[in-house]
Order: C-alpha cells, then sequence, then structure tokens
C-alpha cells in the first residue's frame, strides 16, 4: 500500500481537468435543473455538438480554430431551441426523455462507420488541438508532492478554473437579479409565475440555452484538455454523473456544482486509487479470492451508486446546502 | 371615489335577474364559451357580463364549473369554443400571462405560494416592466437596483396593509394557510391588476382572520378595481358582493343581488334545493348535484 | 450469378487479462505460424494469460446449424495493421485461432481474404481488419462479427419481411419490460432509471440458474422469473416504501433510482464480470422457413410466451379485483385510500408484477442474445421511449408504443437509417411523435387546474 500514491491521485483529480470538465457541465446543470427545475438528462448531448462543432470544423473543413469554438458554441444554442421549443410547454418528464433521447441520437450518430469521414467514427478526430496548446506559457509539469501535473494538464488547469470562475461570476450575477428570480420561481410553481404576467416559455428558453451554452464550454474544455474528439465520452452515464456531482455540492448555489466536482473526482479517483493499490502485487492487502484487481475498479462505482442514494434520501440540499432553500423536496 | 362607487352599484339597480343579463358598463362580456372534459360539459356559458368597479361574486355547487371558467378567461385552459373580451381586447387565443399584463390577474384555489422563496421575494416578483427581468441586463445590478428599490418600497407598503410585514424576509413555504391567501392577494396588487380575480379567497382560512380578509377584499374595490370571486362561503357572499352569479353544471342559472339572488326560486330549485337553511360547505356534493340533475330534467320536461 | 450464401461470424473475440508478469507472458506467446493458409491445425488451444481468440463460423446466412471455418490465416498487430505483429495463426478445426498478447492496449486482428475457403465471402463491407481495445475494466470477451455475408442483395420484400421479423421479437421484448416500467410508473409516479437493471436481473438469474446451478434453461428462466418478483417486493418494501412513506418528492425518488441503477450495474459487474456469456443451450439456431418468413424455434417459442403473457395481463387487469383496484390507485391513491383501498398492498402487488413482467423480459432477451450486466441498461431508453410513446401510464400505450419502437429500430436500415446506429430512427420517431401528439398516442390530454 503506498498512500502517497493514493493521495496524489486524489488531489490531483480533484483539481485536475476532468474535474473542471465536470465542473462546467454541473454549472448547466444546476442552471436547468437547480434554479430552473428543468430536468435536462442530456447534458452530454451538449456536451458532444460543441464538442465535434470544434473538430469538425478545424479537421473535417479545415477552418480556423477560433471559428470552431464559435461554431461549437452557437451549435449547442441551437440544440437547446430545437429541444426546448416542442418540449418547455409540457411537463417536465417530457423534456427529460426528450434530451436522453438526443444526446444518444448526437453519440450514436458521431460514432457510426457510415459518417466517418466527417465523423471520425468510432476513434473521433484528433489534430485540432494545436493552437491550443500553441497558447501554453509553461515549461513545464509541477509536483507539489501532494498533486503533480503535466505541463499540458497545468495549462489546462490554469484556462479551465479561470473559465469555471467567470461562470460562477456570470451565474452569481444573474441569479441574484429579478431574472434569476423569477427562474426560481418557476421552479415552485409556473403557474403562479404566469398569472403574473411572467411569459414562462420564454425564461424557460433562456435557461435552457443559458445551461446549454456551459454544457458546451464543458465538451469543448474536455476534448481540448485531451486533444481528441471520442463519440463514447459523451454517453448517458456521463451526464448522471453529472447530476451526482451536482448534487454533492448542493443544487441552487453558486459554487455548488464546483465544490461538488471537486468532491467527486476526488473520492472517485482516491477510492479507485486505494483499492488498486490493495489489490496490486502477488500477495495484495486484499486477497485474491474477495477482490480482484479488475474487481477492484468498480468499488468506486458501487459506493458512487449508493452515495447518491442515501445523499438523496438523507441530505438532498447536499453537503452545504441549506434545506429550506433547496431545489428538491427530498422529503 | 365613493360616488364612482356608489354609481356602479346603483347601475346595477336596473339589470335584470336572467342570467347573462347585459351590465351598464362591463369589463368582461362573453359568449357561448363551452369547455368539455371526456363528454362532461365543465362549462357551457351562453352569456356573461360583468360590472366594472363593483364586487362580482360567483356561486354554485362543487363542479358546476366555476374555476373551469376562470381558467378559460384568464388563458390558463383553452376552450372547445365561444369568445370573450376584457376590456373591448378579444382574448381568445391570448396566452396567460398575456391575460394578467393586460391588467386581469386572478388567485388559485390551492395558493401558489413559492414556498422557498421569502415573503418579500414573491412580493417582488409580482412587479410588472422589470427591466432586471430582461437576461443582458440582469447582469449589471446598477441597471435595475433603482427599480427594484422602489418595487420593494411598494411592495413593503402593501404587505404592511395585510399585516404580513413581520413576515417579511420568512420562507412563504413556513405561513399559514390564510397567510398565504393574503400573500397571494397582495402579490397579486403588485400587478396592479384592473380586474383581480379570487378563487375562493375564504378556503382554509380560520375564522380570526375572515374578518380581515373581508375587509381587504372590499378595500380592493374602494381603491377602484374591479374584483371577481368564487366562493363556497355564503356569509361572505352576503357580506360584501355588490352582484351574484349563480352557476349549475356549466352553466349560469340566475343573477342578481345578493338579496334577490337568495330570494329567487331558480335558485333555491336549482342549487340550494331542500337544504336552504344548512350551510353549503356541509351538504353532500353527490346528493346535490343528484337533485340538482333531477330538478333540472323536470324543468327539462315542463319546457 | 448465384453464390453461395455464406456468413462468417467471428464468434468469440476473446481477451482475457490476467493479472501476469510480461515475461511470463511471451513465453506462452506461441511463435508466428509462416503458412499461407491451406493446411488448418487439429486444434489451436486458448493461449493461457492475455490472449486474443476469434472463432470463425461460417452462419449459412442463417439455415441449419453454423460450420467452423478452418485454414484461414489471422494476424495480431498491436497499435496498427502496420505495428508490431504479435502472432499469426492457422483457424483449427473448430475455425479457432488464439494469439497471446503482452497486456493492455489497442490491437489489430487483420484476416486474410486469400486463405478463406472457396464460396466463403465477408460480408458487410467485407472488411479484413477489427481493432480492439483491451482495457482493464473491459478486458473480456468482444463479441463481434467479422459479418454475416450475403453475397446476394437481399430483396427489398425480404429485406421487409426479415426486419418486421427482428422488429416484432425485440418489440416484444421491450413491451414486457415497458408494461413493468408502465404498471409502476401509473401507481407510483416514479420514474424509474433502475428499470434496466431488472432486466438484467431477469438474464443474469437464468445464467446462474442455468449455468451455475446446472438446470436447463426453461427451468432457469422460470426461476428467475420469481427471484425476479421476490426482487421486486423486497425492492419496494426495503427502499420505494420507506420513501413513499416520508414524502420523498417524485424527483428526488427518481434521482435515487439513477443511484440505485448504477450501484446495481456495477455489482452486477463485479459478480458477473465484464464478459458477454451464453447460456448452455439454444445459443445458436437455425432458422426454418414458414411461407415467406423464416423463424427459429427459439425465436416461436419468445414470440409465443410475451404475446401468451401480455394478453393474460392485459385482461387481468381489465378484469380481475386486483387489477381494478391498480388502475384506481394510479387514477388517485388518495381517494382510493379513503374509500378503503389497501394502498400499499396493491403498490406492493405492481411491483411484484411489474418485476416479474420485466425479469421475463431479461430472461426471453438472454435467450434470444447473450448476457451482459449492462444489457438492460443498453435497452433502457427504448423501454422508455415506447412507455413515452404510448402515453404516459397507459398499458395499451407501452404496448403498441413499444411494438412501433422495436419496429422502427429493425426497420429503420430498410429505408436509410444507417445500420451501424439503427435506434436512432426510433429516437428521432418518438421526438416528433411528441411534438404533434405531446400526450403519446394513446394518452389523454391533461386537465388543467
Amino acid at each position: 500500500m503506498d498512500f502517497g500514491t493514493i493521495i496524489d491521485a486524489a488531489f490531483s483529480a480533484a483539481f485536475g481537468p476532468q474535474a473542471i470538465v465536470f465542473a462546467l457541465a454541473a454549472i448547466g446543470l444546476n442552471v436547468h435543473f437547480g434554479y430552473t427545475g428543468l430536468l435536462n438528462f442530456g447534458q452530454a448531448g451538449f456536451m458532444s455538438i460543441a464538442a465535434f462543432g470544434l473538430a469538425v470544423t478545424v479537421v473535417t473543413w479545415d477552418l480556423p480554430f477560433w471559428l470552431g469554438i464559435i461554431v461549437g458554441m452557437i451549435a449547442a444554442v441551437i440544440l437547446a431551441l430545437i429541444l426546448g421549443v416542442p418540449t418547455l410547454r409540457l411537463r417536465a418528464d417530457y423534456l427529460a426523455i426528450v434530451t436522453i433521447a438526443t444526446s444518444e441520437i448526437l453519440r450514436l450518430v458521431f460514432g457510426a462507420v457510415e459518417f466517418k469521414d466527417t465523423f471520425g467514427g468510432s476513434n473521433g478526430l484528433t489534430g485540432f488541438v494545436r493552437p491550443y496548446q500553441n497558447l501554453n506559457p509553461y515549461g513545464g509539469g509541477i509536483d507539489l508532492g501532494i498533486v503533480s501535473f503535466s505541463r499540458n494538464d497545468l495549462w489546462s488547469i490554469t484556462v479551465g478554473w479561470s473559465l469555471v470562475a467567470l461562470c460562477c461570476l456570470l451565474v452569481w450575477a444573474v441569479m441574484r437579479s429579478p431574472w434569476g428570480r423569477v427562474l426560481k420561481s418557476i421552479r415552485e410553481d409556473e403557474d403562479a409565475v404566469r398569472s403574473l404576467g411572467k411569459n414562462v416559455f420564454a425564461y424557460k428558453m433562456q435557461a435552457l440555452v443559458l445551461g446549454g451554452l456551459f454544457g458546451g464550454l464543458a465538451g469543448i474544455f474536455h476534448i481540448l484538455k485531451q486533444g481528441s474528439a471520442v463519440p463514447t465520452d459523451f454517453n448517458t452515464t456521463f451526464t448522471f454523473y453529472a447530476y451526482a456531482a451536482l448534487l454533492i455540492g448542493g443544487a441552487a448555489r453558486v459554487l455548488g456544482p464546483v465544490v461538488g466536482s471537486m468532491i467527486f473526482w476526488f473520492l472517485i479517483a482516491g477510492i479507485g486509487s486505494f483499492f488498486s493499490e490493495a489489490t496490486k502485487g502477488s500477495s495484495p492487502v486484499i486477497p485474491d479470492w474477495i477482490m480482484t484487481s479488475d474487481q477492484s475498479s468498480l468499488i468506486r462505482l458501487i459506493l458512487l451508486g449508493l452515495g447518491l442514494m442515501l445523499l438523496m434520501i438523507f441530505r438532498p440540499q447536499g453537503i452545504f446546502g441549506d434545506r429550506r432553500e433547496i431545489a428538491i423536496d427530498g422529503r | 371615489m365613493a360616488a364612482e362607487l356608489s354609481d356602479a352599484r346603483a347601475a346595477l339597480a336596473g339589470v335584470s335577474n336572467e342570467p347573462g343579463a347585459p351590465k351598464p358598463d362591463p369589463i368582461i362580456t362573453g359568449s357561448n364559451i363551452t369547455r368539455t372534459f371526456g363528454g362532461l360539459k365543465a362549462v357551457d356559458v351562453e352569456k356573461i357580463e360583468i360590472q366594472r368597479g363593483v364586487i362580482t361574486a360567483l356561486i354554485g355547487p362543487n363542479g358546476a364549473g366555476k374555476t373551469t371558467l376562470f381558467n378559460l378567461l384568464t388563458g390558463f385552459d383553452e376552450p372547445d369554443s365561444g369568445q370573450w373580451a376584457f376590456n373591448g381586447t378579444e382574448l381568445g387565443k391570448v396566452p396567460a400571462f398575456k391575460v394578467a399584463r393586460l391588467g386581469m390577474v386572478r388567485t388559485f384555489q390551492l395558493t401558489k405560494v413559492l414556498a422557498k422563496l421569502t415573503v418579500i421575494e414573491n412580493m417582488r416578483l409580482g412587479a410588472t416592466g422589470q427591466r432586471g427581468e430582461k437576461f443582458f441586463s440582469a447582469i449589471f445590478k446598477s441597471l435595475w437596483s433603482s427599480q427594484e428599490d422602489a418595487n420593494t418600497k411598494r411592495a413593503d407598503d402593501l404587505l404592511a396593509r395585510f399585516k404580513l410585514d413581520a413576515k417579511r424576509e420568512d420562507f412563504a413555504g413556513s405561513l399559514s394557510g390564510g397567510q398565504r391567501k393574503l400573500l397571494e392577494m397582495a402579490r397579486a396588487l403588485m400587478v396592479d391588476p384592473e380586474l383581480i380575480m379570487l378563487d375562493e379567497p375564504m378556503a382554509g382560512v380560520n375564522p380570526a382572520l375572515k374578518q380581515s380578509l373581508l375587509g381587504h377584499v372590499k378595500s380592493l374595490r374602494d381603491e377602484g378595481r374591479t374584483v371577481l370571486f368564487v366562493e363556497h362561503d355564503m356569509d361572505m357572499v352576503r357580506d360584501i358582493s355588490d352582484w351574484v352569479i349563480v352557476m349549475a353544471q356549466g352553466q349560469i342559472v340566475a343573477e342578481g343581488t345578493p338579496q334577490s339572488v337568495m330570494a329567487d326560486q331558480r335558485v333555491i330549485d336549482a342549487y340550494l334545493g331542500a337544504h336552504h337553511d344548512t350551510d353549503i360547505t356541509e351538504i353532500d356534493v353527490e346528493d346535490l348535484e343528484a337533485e340538482a340533475d333531477a330538478e333540472l330534467d323536470a324543468e327539462e320536461k315542463k319546457a | 450469378m448465384r453464390l453461395r450464401l455464406a456468413a462468417l461470424l467471428a464468434a468469440a473475440l476473446g481477451t482475457s487479462l490476467l493479472l501476469m508478469p510480461a515475461t511470463a507472458m511471451a513465453e506462452t506467446t506461441p511463435t508466428p505460424t509462416p503458412t499461407t493458409g491451406g493446411a488448418a491445425p487439429d486444434k489451436n488451444p486458448i493461449v493461457e494469460g492475455a490472449n486474443i481468440t476469434v472463432t470463425l463460423k461460417d452462419l449459412n446466412a442463417g439455415k441449419g446449424e453454423p460450420k467452423p471455418v478452418p485454414g484461414v490465416s489471422l494476424t495480431v498487430f498491436k497499435d496498427s495493421a502496420t505495428g508490431e505483429e504479435q502472432g499469426t495463426q492457422v483457424t483449427d478445426q473448430t475455425g479457432r485461432v488464439s494469439i497471446g498478447i503482452p497486456g493492455n492496449g489497442k490491437y489489430v486482428v487483420v484476416l486474410d481474404p486469400k486463405t478463406l475457403p472457396d464460396g466463403v465471402k465477408l460480408s458487410g463491407k467485407g472488411e479484413t481488419t477489427k481493432t480492439v481495445q483491451v482495457k482493464l475494466a473491459s478486458s473480456n470477451f468482444v463479441q463481434f462479427q467479422i459479418g454475416a455475408v450475403v453475397v446476394e442483395k437481399a430483396s427489398l420484400g425480404s429485406k421487409i419481411i426479415d426486419g418486421t421479423r427482428s422488429g416484432v421479437i425485440s418489440g416484444l421484448l421491450i413491451a414486457l419490460a415497458a408494461l413493468g416500467l408502465s404498471l409502476i410508473f401509473g401507481t407510483t409516479g416514479l420514474t424509474n432509471f433502475a428499470h434496466g437493471e431488472l432486466i438484467t436481473f431477469g438474464a443474469i438469474a437464468t445464467y446462474v440458474f442455468n449455468r451455475g446451478f446446472g438446470l436447463p434453461v426453461i427451468a432457469a428462466g422460470v426461476l428467475a422469473v420469481v427471484a425476479s418478483a421476490a426482487f421486486g417486493f423486497l425492492q419496494d418494501r426495503g427502499l420505494w416504501r420507506p420513501l413513499r412513506n416520508r414524502g420523498t418528492g417524485l424527483i428526488a425518488m427518481m434521482i435515487v433510482s439513477i443511484g440505485l441503477a448504477l450501484f446495481m450495474r456495477s455489482i452486477f459487474q463485479y459478480g458477473f464480470g465484464g464478459s458477454t456469456k451464453t447460456l448452455s443451450e439454444y445459443v445458436v439456431q437455425g432458422r426454418d422457413s414458414y411461407g415467406p418468413i423464416d423463424l427459429s424455434h427459439k425465436e416461436i417459442a419468445i414470440v409465443l410466451v410475451s404475446v401468451l403473457t401480455i394478453a393474460i395481463t392485459c385482461i387481468a387487469m381489465m378484469r380481475t379485483r386486483l387489477g381494478k383496484a391498480m388502475r384506481a390507485v394510479s387514477d388517485n391513491p388518495a381517494l382510493s385510500a379513503s374509500s378503503g383501498l389497501r394502498v400499499d398492498g396493491v403498490i406492493s402487488a405492481v411491483w411484484v408484477l411489474g418485476t416479474a413482467l420485466t425479469g421475463l423480459a431479461g430472461v426471453l432477451l438472454a435467450v434470444q442474445q447473450q448476457v451482459n450486466f449492462q444489457m438492460g441498461f443498453n435497452l433502457l431508453l427504448l423501454v422508455f421511449a415506447g412507455v413515452t410513446l404510448g402515453g404516459l401510464g397507459t398499458i395499451w400505450g407501452a404496448l403498441i408504443g413499444s411494438l412501433i419502437i422495436g419496429l422502427m429500430v429493425e426497420l429503420g436500415p430498410v429505408f436509410g437509417v444507417p445500420a451501424s446506429i439503427k435506434e436512432v430512427g426510433a429516437l428521432a420517431v418518438l421526438i416528433l411523435i411528441l411534438l404533434v401528439r405531446p400526450q403519446g398516442i394513446l394518452g389523454k390530454a391533461q386537465r388543467i387546474g
């Protein structure tokens, strides 16, 4: 057992690029679900359409990088509009089913062999990341003992956490305003809001677009930090994990999704590393007949599932939330 | 103000007691409004007019279609047929939020306070034309803070008037049933409506609060607003309404001043039946409907 | 020119990774065999440790039992077809090669088409290479088809008939699960994201009774349905009923179900492993012709079992006291409770019935295809689609919606939906129908206020 490895893994994950992707996606879900009560189960779809918007523009069409970013973000907005028009007037569960179906459609289409020339098939697209990496001012990686990052990760962390900070600032600014008040009111009772002369549909649409933009940003950042756009990265499970991160930190709080993502990755990486260490070697700490090293990677998922259930049952406001003003009625 | 009021009431004196009788100065006019659920005709109103500047009560047994009519008039439900106008503006396919903006604001039978917002936030939400409710100006506080202050001032005045000022910072979810009714009414006033429609303002309110609620409803009329309310509490209807419309089985069966309606044989026949002296809320609804059915059948045969 | 209809099934490409030092691995890696087809070895034993195993079988276009294809040369490379060669073998009399690999990573399997026997052709796009990602977490028997080669182009008519056959079968399987979902949703309002795992539960239970206890598949299937029902009862008692009694909101319960789904799926993977496994009987059956339609015996059995079960369930819901009670609870739980119905008892019954139906879907799916820890999860979206399409909470709606979804999925490719993503057509139709008729095909418009 090497506890240094475990601690390094946990902290590096909590501050690393993957936690940033989750934080951005969860900030979007917070706007959707936490503040407005929209059940978007297709955040992975917003991510994938923006990610492939960038990748296709640069790789397939051979157009400039910055244009790719714009195309990606516009694609996310268009997706929000397309999803919103039919479903935002309907009951909440219809949005859930339509978003989840759309994100799967996108993932399947992006990964289809039939469209390999455009989207690169199941291996996805690579070779769009150079302009991003060229901006990297760092000379090398960093190792502080409890955390260590490569040169590329260090650059991604700088860009990523700055993005997260800007997004949080924006969310904070709009959620303290009368606009944010309307969203929170819609979450509570949309008929009441309607009876006071507010165009509920328009507000829901704005919230869907704003949250979708954060999702798109998450998708773009994801493919930039890893250098390739792979369709299977954007599956439904990702959306569920992002929900878990949001709920851990506390929905309808500005920093909830950020703190939640960090805790999520701290635990996932820490537990994963712990059991991997515990089953490693010829005479592992946990004997082979209880747990093989293959199985050890599953423990964190089992605990995650269990944790999400218990969290929702006993502390639906998340770790830092206030029970009286939580978005979800846990009890 | 007082002169206007007595004018409005006086004008009603000449109105006939027939269902759908024309009013001298109607704020709402409607005709042939129907709405069916499955095979059941929930609303079938041939003609309706509501007089401006007075308190009109809409009464009738459960299932008479009062709330459905409310929903139709305010755009919360779509009719199968019919047209109606508010201040001369046709409201056929107008969505609910636009109806409210025109100055016709409703409350709900089951109060819809926003439980996880504070009382004052509930009130602020009611204000119309807020610059801060537009996304891009919402980002910059300086663009909307002065308007927000003005709205808060108005909200505080209303809270004081409805004696909710002590609850200003409480979550609306912690209020009692009666306080929620008050808050909903106060919030509706933030829209500054010309016509306020109250769906059972007395339901679930404790007796101590009833008197003050009555006073508040009257004060709405006294400041020049038109009030239309649905109510089961006959004492309240008798006390404060200037005009009463009686619905049964989706139709308007009678109209008139409270005194004349209570004495109207058609109302007694079709609605109050043999239970005239009992409190209506205590009457078994099914019995009542069955009786009303029988009476109507009998009338049809006669006709 | 009529070529022999031939199909090749690469039945099992397995990579099993055990923790083993790389040096030990090197010893077990066989030296490349420099043959170019012709002489087929008698037996290629499965290499110990990490390996890639391919079994080539001639499906003969689905007619009769598949025959192994010996004498075909296959080579494994690391990373790409131009990468480091890991070994070459010629398929033995059972059509198998087994080539050792040093560990995790990307491998490319290349088939030499010149060594194929006469009349046997690769199908699909005729690809002779396959890429395999060997990862620790999914180091498993990856099933892949080098392809059912149909050299002669099938007519549109026969494509439609084939698509309809598969569509009806998968539609019926979806319908069984959808019926379960719809019953539970109708009475409790729970949008159960752990419903897919109930399908998997049925399938894995069948596998355990069949392979673990050595029971025949039919007996194992019956026991698995019983086990599913018991599991449903316990799940309701142990989890959902306490939550209902606490007054937990529907959205909170939905998120609990997401957690439960993740929990159960990981437990399945922990116990069952990541690989796809087969039952002991009825694995591959040839089809007989019945008029224009070709059906295998197990397909006939699956259709009969599911149609009968669905019919009995629907009739029971209409006729029996319990059925009426269920519908009453789903209409208005509070009113049912006040008129003397034991709501909790009815909900328990619904859970038992719902999970039994869903478990049966898993059993039949295991027979029709194979068993995998995430088979139910993969089907979940189509089940949701079926239920939503028909109208949330209506029984007949779930049935019709599921059949439409099943047919859309299987017939989509006939009408131009790319075959590798045939689910897309069904999901797109779902969204389009919701645009026109939000309450679903059989749902009622909601009364407001």
